[in-house]
């Protein structure tokens, strides 16, 4: 078993808690994990990406080769396509629908979002309303992956306990809260792909 | 023994705490920052005692760092590959007065330049230096190869470079770690004379460190760092450094390829394995991240016997960093076609955050430059060179840390007046206030912006030496108290703020304008911990 994972978005948005919160997930669950940040001058509001490889055997590389990603994760639907060159013929988009705009160029949004249909496996979820309807605007990213959770050979409980950890420190509302957005992304999702 | 999911710099940091290093020095650089922040946050270390303030600059953490090993306890130095352009001087002679606690030098490059203004490899400065280098190809081994280099200093008495790149830096793994040692108690070098580098001594000095080459090279063959794995298919023999190989493994495994390699994670290269992969194959290819530094030393000036591909002859980029695509192609593996990026998909550059100090300064600067015209702007490293990308436009250099007010300054001399430079204040405390000096000195009509944000800002915040010093440091070094301006770079006091920077274009002599705001992040970072903790 092996999963490449291609996390994207817009520095600042979150996405290093998604990678967290997956990584402790698989060490609870023994796996061998290899993930690649970026830190430094694009996470001020650039195109950011982190590598995510997870696997029952030891991980060789810390990128992801070209057409071998699994799923692409992406907390902004512009940054979803920009690794497209990276999915496998099969693998899976999973993006955000509400678009994060501070550059004057940005596309059209419905046009990304048929670019983004053209792709058989895809799943689009508005993270950022299921965020706040759960009372947590900060929290899009953990409804983002909860909508791509089924995707990952990881069980439930295990990313329960892998958000729980990440979260622990900022108390138990907090735990709570991200659980519940958690779920209603999973939710969300299946709902997607039963529409 | 425990487990940690660590970066490769969170793993040096526990390596060196486990170690019994004393200290760690250094200055914020992507991608190295976090090697200091981790010991910085390390309930262990503050309990050991571990020094890990920051340094004002790599210069000053290099010394600081070889001045603990003569105290005998073993040292830490950290900075990004152009840090030790800065730290180049106490490096190399570092290497002539040898050490005496285990002193390791750590320098994460960064090929690509995904935050930084060159890719050089720092693997030159090693060699340049004569000192042993250490190149691990992941977290594991990097947290392994600091324990092993505290012996290998101790044992040989020199300083040994720890190199990584950016994606070892920054990627996380599973480490387990080792059995702790203890710090080394006080002690001064058996030798007095040993660090005093007058001629007469550094040229006896020099002859040691010539003499102990080829302990060196004895040592990266037997040492067991760098591993010949036999393979069946001798058309090619494989030399993978430091990270290229997981690249090259990545293939091994997808395509069942089964050439000999040799793994090398220890420098000088280990002539022996060299000779025997070279002699049991038909031609080498070279995977290195950075420079072709192994690809020319195996090549020869002239003739060499052996056929060795690499970035030289096109077998791979000549710059750039690698990844596992790139190798598949100097393999000769047939990749089918990737899907494309849609061409509606536009470029996200990096860009100042909402409400960012710096993006009111250049607005004011642009507005009082505007009756001189472009092309008079010098800035420095740090967020603020993002003034250099649209709308902003407002800057004209970015060299290296302290150019600014250096550039101006020729530039005045030139006679390019008005001559504006733009420095952060990390940035000044680290090689600006000199170049300020150069300037009071001969009077030249420059004008110095330092935009204030109170922290080291591209590096994620860490503490700024300069807060809360700068107008005692510009007025100790003679600039008229006239002419050390203050503005608060606020949208509502825009008019003022042109206002201001105008009255000190027309100055003819040194003018510091201190535009000082605290760095939006940093200021959010606070207000949450603050209400956090009322929350408890």
């Amino acid at each position: 078993m092996k999963t490449d994972i291609i996390l994207s978005g817009v520095g600042g948005q979150g996405i290093l808690s998604i990678a967290a919160a997956i990584g402790m997930a698989a060490l609870e669950d023994n796996l061998f994990l290899k993930q690649a940040e970026v830190h430094g001058m694009s996470q001020r509001g650039g195109a950011v990406q982190s590598h995510l490889r997870i696997s029952d055997t030891e991980v060789a590389s810390d990128l992801i080769p070209k057409g071998k990603a699994d799923l692409i994760l992406s907390v902004e639907p512009m940054e979803s396509l920009r690794y497209l060159p990276w999915l496998n013929p099969s693998g899976w988009l999973v993006s955000n629908t509400e678009a994060f705009i501070n550059i004057d160029n940005y596309p059209d949004k419905e046009e990304i979002y048929s670019e983004i249909r053209k792709i058989k496996n895809h799943i689009l979820i508005d993270a950022d309303r299921i965020a706040v309807e759960a009372g947590s605007a900060r929290s899009s990213n953990m409804a983002i992956l909860g909508a791509a959770s089924s995707l990952i050979p990881i069980s439930h409980e295990k990313f329960h306990s892998g958000i729980r950890k990440i979260f622990e420190r900022k108390g138990e509302d907090m735990v709570k809260l991200n659980l519940m957005v958690f779920d209603a992304g999973r939710k969300a999702a299946s709902d997607y792909l039963s529409r | 023994m425990q487990k940690y999911l660590f970066l490769g710099d969170e793993a040096i940091a526990q390596a060196a705490i486990d170690a019994g290093m004393s200290g760690i020095y250094a200055y914020p650089g992507t991608p190295s920052t976090e090697i200091t922040e981790y010991v910085q946050n390390s309930k262990e270390a503050a309990e050991k005692g571990i020094h890990s303030e920051w340094s004002a600059n790599e210069k000053t953490a290099m010394e600081s760092a070889l001045g603990m090993s003569y105290a005998g306890k073993r040292s830490m130095v950290c900075m990004k590959h152009v840090g030790l352009n800065v730290a180049a001087d106490p490096f190399m002679n570092a290497a002539i007065t040898g050490i005496n606690g285990g002193m390791i030098v750590t320098v994460a490059d960064d090929p690509s330049m995904h935050s930084s203004q060159n890719e050089q490899d720092s693997r030159y400065y090693g060699k340049f230096a004569l000192i042993p280098v250490l190149e691990p190809s992941n977290q594991q081994e990097a947290y392994d190869l600091v324990h092993y280099g505290f012996e290998l200093s101790e044992k040989f008495k020199t300083p040994v470079m720890l190199r990584i790149t950016t994606r070892l830096s920054h990627s996380r793994s599973g480490v387990e770690s080792r059995e702790k040692r203890k710090q080394n108690p006080l002690a001064l070098p058996v030798d007095l004379s040993q660090f005093i580098l007058l001629p007469s001594l550094a040229r006896e000095r020099y002859k040691i460190l010539l003499r102990s080459q080829s302990d060196f090279e004895a040592e990266s063959d037997s040492s067991g760092n760098n591993k010949y794995i036999p393979g069946k298919n001798r058309k090619t023999g494989i030399i993978a450094c430091g990270l290229a190989y997981n690249y090259y493994l990545e293939n091994k495994i997808s395509n069942h390829l089964d050439y000999p390699l040799l793994k090398i994670n220890q420098y000088p290269l280990p002539r022996k394995l060299i000779e025997k992969i070279a002699s049991e194959t038909d031609e080498l290819l070279i995977l290195e991240e950075g420079y072709p530094l192994v690809e020319e030393s195996l090549k020869g000036f002239f003739n060499s016997p052996y056929k060795v591909k690499g970035r030289l002859d096109g077998s791979l980029p000549r710059d750039g960093e690698l990844n596992p695509n790139l190798i598949a192609k100097a393999l000769g593996i047939k990749e089918a076609d990737f899907p494309a990026v849609p061409e509606l998909v536009s470029a996200r550059p990096p860009a100042f955050c909402k409400g960012c100090s710096h993006s009111d300064v250049y607005l004011a600067l642009n507005e009082a430059l505007a009756q001189y015209g472009k092309g008079r702007v010098f800035s420095d490293i740090g967020c603020y060179t993002l003034g250099a990308l649209a709308p902003y436009n407002a800057i004209n250099s970015c060299v290296d840390m302290g150019a600014s007010i250096t550039m101006a300054k020729g530039a005045a001399d030139a006679g390019l007046l008005p001559a504006v430079a733009v420095i952060g204040d990390s940035t000044f405390t680290h090689s600006g206030m000199t170049g300020l000096l150069d300037a009071v000195l001969e009077e030249t009509s420059i004008t110095v912006i330092i935009s204030d944000n109170s922290t080291t800002g591209m590096t994620g915040g860490q503490k700024s030496s300069a807060t809360g010093r700068l107008r005692q440091i510009c007025e100790g070094l003679g600039v008229e108290k006239d002419h050390i301006r203050f503005l608060n770079p606020l949208r509502k006091y825009h008019l003022e703020n042109i206002g201001i920077i105008n009255e000190e274009l027309l100055h003819q002599g040194v003018s510091v304008i201190i535009a000082e705001r605290e760095c939006i992040q940093t200021a959010g970072k606070r207000h949450r911990n603050l209400s956090g903790l009322k929350q408890k």
